[in-house]
């Protein structure tokens, strides 16, 4: 067991800062550190421009294998990226969706034509993804999925019929990734099938949903006779379930260290302003302090336990993997409550009429949606007593 | 970066592990705990001579293992996981440390091969301080004092709360310069480590009755007790520093233990749960009982976190000293305090959850929940509560220029 980096990791970290430092300014400057979670629909275009600025440097995707046009980078090298990321105050990533989750998912589960038609895409920056998993009446429920595909045989294509919610940047997105029912008459997880959809279409209808930031990153998807080519559907008809939760195996993965950096950045501005306004002076928020301090490091040594192999080779998490979004989440929520009270009364005061957030205020709603989305603290706590500790399900009627 | 342990600490993580299963049952740990000494003096020799535990992070030169902190600290986790009553903690975590942190080659060659052999030792440092309100835990808190007399030197004052210290063969005493006592001698200024005897004449060993009886406190007293030249650990008014990294060092490793102990409190529970049956099912299904056991293992696997990250800064930090390069104490002191005050939480809490979980019987004699609760408020109390340790991260992050 060992922390520290090799002298060739090293080397490698001082290539990404350097990188960053010459690019990351100029028509970039005002998009430091801005783009994080209830900040997403700020400087969209610029972000996406930013997004292309780093293919062309080779820095997306960079623990994708070389083949599939990634940089290949191992652990520690990612680790390393991150940080320095983070540290340059590299903005919230518009491609993280399709980098992280959509490409994982068609490089494990999807076809040679599926790899061919959609990794370039993602690995230059160009075109971006969303997620269609929650439904109005499914949301930790995901089994409860009610969209339907059906495969028309006459024109050899899927037509899709249903809505989706809770989309984040759906009206930015080139394409989602679906999960709908293929067999009408099943339940549950069985019956449902994966698929790869173009946003911009006749069939589909993003409608924002204004959330109490005032902002709409997230969205409601409507399917009315959407259609999906017959091979862009990923795995076989009833197979979505699998793919589905693959999927979720990569959301818990490398990304969740860029998140932590972002936390960093949060938490450093909170230190920042305490220092400067007298908080840091109070006994109470010392300790809350120093306690979100402590939770952060050891979040980082969470991520790198999980991170470091055991986990794999069945496909189980281990139980450092299973905790992690309960903490995290729970971690970010106190965050956005002892930024406000660090503020003080200074808290509410908004940066403009009528309904302009600071960072840290808009970090501080936001939060609360942390422990809802991705499975709430409380099915978290079910999948950790159930799967990490073998306790039984709730009897079902 | 691999942050995980590898095949061999893995082994030793187990043999630890299966050994103290066998070894620190309920009914031995009763046992012994009802008596001063407060551990099997047979079970400590098979100890150190079969398993030699004792000498596991001491050089090879010295007569140890040779391995690291990292394995220290696997060992500990099994040790608080079993409540194992032995002179483990005290004579390995304390006093070898402040030997292979303070001491001169001479003294290491001198001293380290007797605790490999199994003679027990202890840390005491702690003055009066230590017992006021919150209790301090640095090293100001020393105020035992000594002076240069003839070939030697002369120790007076009082310490408190020493673990093992009425039972332990030696003494590392801290004490600060009597001439500079005052202005000159205060924090980290004026303090010299020696070792001493704990029969030495002057001394007085007096075993304090302890709600936690699974380890035992003692108050010692020292009188006009004379030290030889060599009993010094390093140069005289200069261990400081040391200390304060000895008491870091201390913290990490009962961090490891106060995890362990959170660990064996989650299982312990986790299987009642599963056997005890209410309105016509085991209690384990209720979600109201799954999502206390859920937020167990959170504090569990965080804790574990937080004490491998500190074992590594721990190990470090000693191949520094055997380098004798610079060791980064703020970078030790950061690991230990974010350590030691989640873990101190985590098991209290973990603790109080597994009374409640167990119900009735949880808060009954004979049932083991007790011992680990009562462990648990002890050695959360014991080098810092989790709010003494926030206070002093909240000093390295708020008040000087640093940023961690």
């Amino acid at each position: 067991m060992k922390l520290s980096f090799s002298a060739a990791d090293e080397q490698f970290r001082e290539e990404v800062a350097s990188w960053l430092q010459q690019n990351l300014q100029g028509e970039f400057e005002a998009i430091r550190y801005r783009g994080g979670p209830g900040d997403e629909h700020m400087y969209h275009h610029e972000r996406h421009a930013w997004e292309q600025r780093m293919a062309q440097g080779g820095w997306t995707c960079v623990g994708w294998p070389k083949q599939y046009g990634g940089r290949g980078c191992s652990i520690e090298q990612q680790v390393i990226f991150f940080e320095e990321y983070a540290r340059a105050g590299g903005p919230g990533r518009v491609g993280h969706i399709g980098e992280g989750l959509a490409g994982p998912t068609i490089m494990a589960f999807g076809s040679d034509a599926q790899k061919q038609k959609y990794l370039p895409g993602i690995v230059s920056g160009k075109e971006l993804w969303c997620q269609g998993y929650s439904e109005p009446g499914a949301g930790s429920d995901l089994a409860n999925v009610k969209t339907k595909a059906r495969f028309d045989e006459s024109k050899q294509q899927w037509v899709i019929n249903g809505q989706k919610v809770w989309t984040s940047l759906a009206q930015e997105a080139d394409y989602c990734f679906v999960l709908a029912r293929t067999d009408p008459e099943s339940k549950a997880h069985k019956g449902l099938g994966f698929f790869l959809v173009k946003m911009v279409q006749p069939g589909i209808e993003v409608r924002p949903i204004q959330q109490m930031t005032g902002t709409s990153e997230f969205n409601e998807v409507f399917f009315d006779d959407a259609v999906c080519a017959a091979d862009d559907i990923v795995g076989a008809p009833g197979d979505g379930w699998k793919v589905a939760m693959g999927l979720l195996g990569f959301e818990r993965g490398v990304s969740t260290l860029g998140q932590q950096m972002q936390f960093q950045n949060e938490f450093n501005e909170i230190l920042k302003i305490a220092k400067g306004n007298g908080a840091a002076q109070d006994p109470a928020l010392r300790q809350r302090i120093a306690k979100a301090h402590t939770e952060l490091k050891i979040m980082r040594y969470n991520a790198m336990r999980m991170l470091s192999g055991q986990s794999g080779g069945d496909g189980s998490l281990q139980k450092e993997a299973l905790i992690y979004k309960l903490f995290w989440a729970s971690w970010h929520r106190e965050l956005g409550e002892l930024a406000m009270d660090v503020l003080g009364p200074q808290s509410q005061i908004l940066e403009a009429a009528p309904y302009q957030l600071s960072r840290l205020q808009a970090m501080y709603l936001f939060v609360r949606s942390d422990t809802i989305y991705g499975g709430t603290n409380q099915i978290q706590r079910n999948i950790i007593a159930e799967r990490g500790l073998g306790m039984p399900k709730e009897p079902r009627p | 970066m691999e942050f995980v342990f590898t095949d061999e600490q893995n082994m030793i993580r187990d043999t630890a592990e299966s050994f103290l299963q066998e070894v620190s049952t309920s009914a031995a740990i009763r046992d012994v705990m009802v008596t001063d000494r407060g551990y099997d003096p047979a079970l400590w020799q098979t100890v150190c001579s079969d398993l030699y535990w004792q000498a596991i992070h001491t050089p090879e030169d010295y007569g140890g293992m040779g391995l690291g902190y990292v394995e220290l600290v696997a060992m500990q986790e099994q040790m608080g996981r079993y409540l194992f009553c032995s002179p483990y903690y005290a004579s390995v975590c304390m006093a070898i440390n402040a030997v292979l942190v303070a001491g001169t080659a001479e003294q290491k060659q001198r001293l380290l091969p007797q605790f490999c052999a199994g003679k027990t030792a202890t840390l005491a440092f702690a003055g009066e301080a230590a017992a006021g309100y919150g209790g301090r835990w640095d090293v100001a808190t020393v105020d035992a004092t000594f002076e240069a007399k003839g070939d030697g030197y002369l120790l007076n004052g009082h310490y408190e709360f020493v673990i093992d210290g009425a039972s332990a063969d030696y003494l590392i005493l801290a004490a600060r310069d009597a001439a500079t006592k005052g202005a000159a001698s205060q924090g980290h200024h004026g303090i010299s480590l020696f070792v001493a005897d704990a029969n030495s004449p002057g001394i007085k060993r007096e075993l304090l009755p302890t709600m936690d009886q699974t380890r035992k406190w003692a108050r010692i007293s020292v009188t006009d007790v004379v030290v030889p030249n060599s009993a010094l650990l390093g140069a005289q008014s200069q261990s400081g520093d040391a200390l304060a990294m000895v008491l870091d060092l201390a913290t990490v490793a009962l961090a490891a233990e106060q995890m362990g102990g959170a660990q064996q409190l989650l299982d312990m529970t986790v299987a009642y749960t599963k056997e005890r049956n209410q309105f016509g099912r085991a209690i384990a299904g209720f979600q109201a009982i799954k999502h206390k056991a859920a937020d167990m293992m959170l504090r569990v696997e965080v804790a574990r976190s937080g004490v491998y990250y500190a074992a590594c800064v721990a190990e470090e930090a000693l191949q520094a000293i055997q380098a004798g390069t610079a060791v980064d104490l703020v970078a030790l002191q950061e690991a230990a305090s974010v350590a030691k005050a989640y873990c101190s939480d985590a098991f209290f809490k973990n603790a109080g959850e597994a009374i409640q979980i167990h119900g009735g019987v949880g808060f009954t004699w004979e049932y083991d929940v007790h011992l680990y609760f009562k462990r648990a408020k002890a050695s959360e109390q014991y080098l810092g509560t989790g709010a003494w340790h926030r206070e002093r991260l909240a000093a390295l992050l708020l008040d000087g220029e640093g940023v961690l």
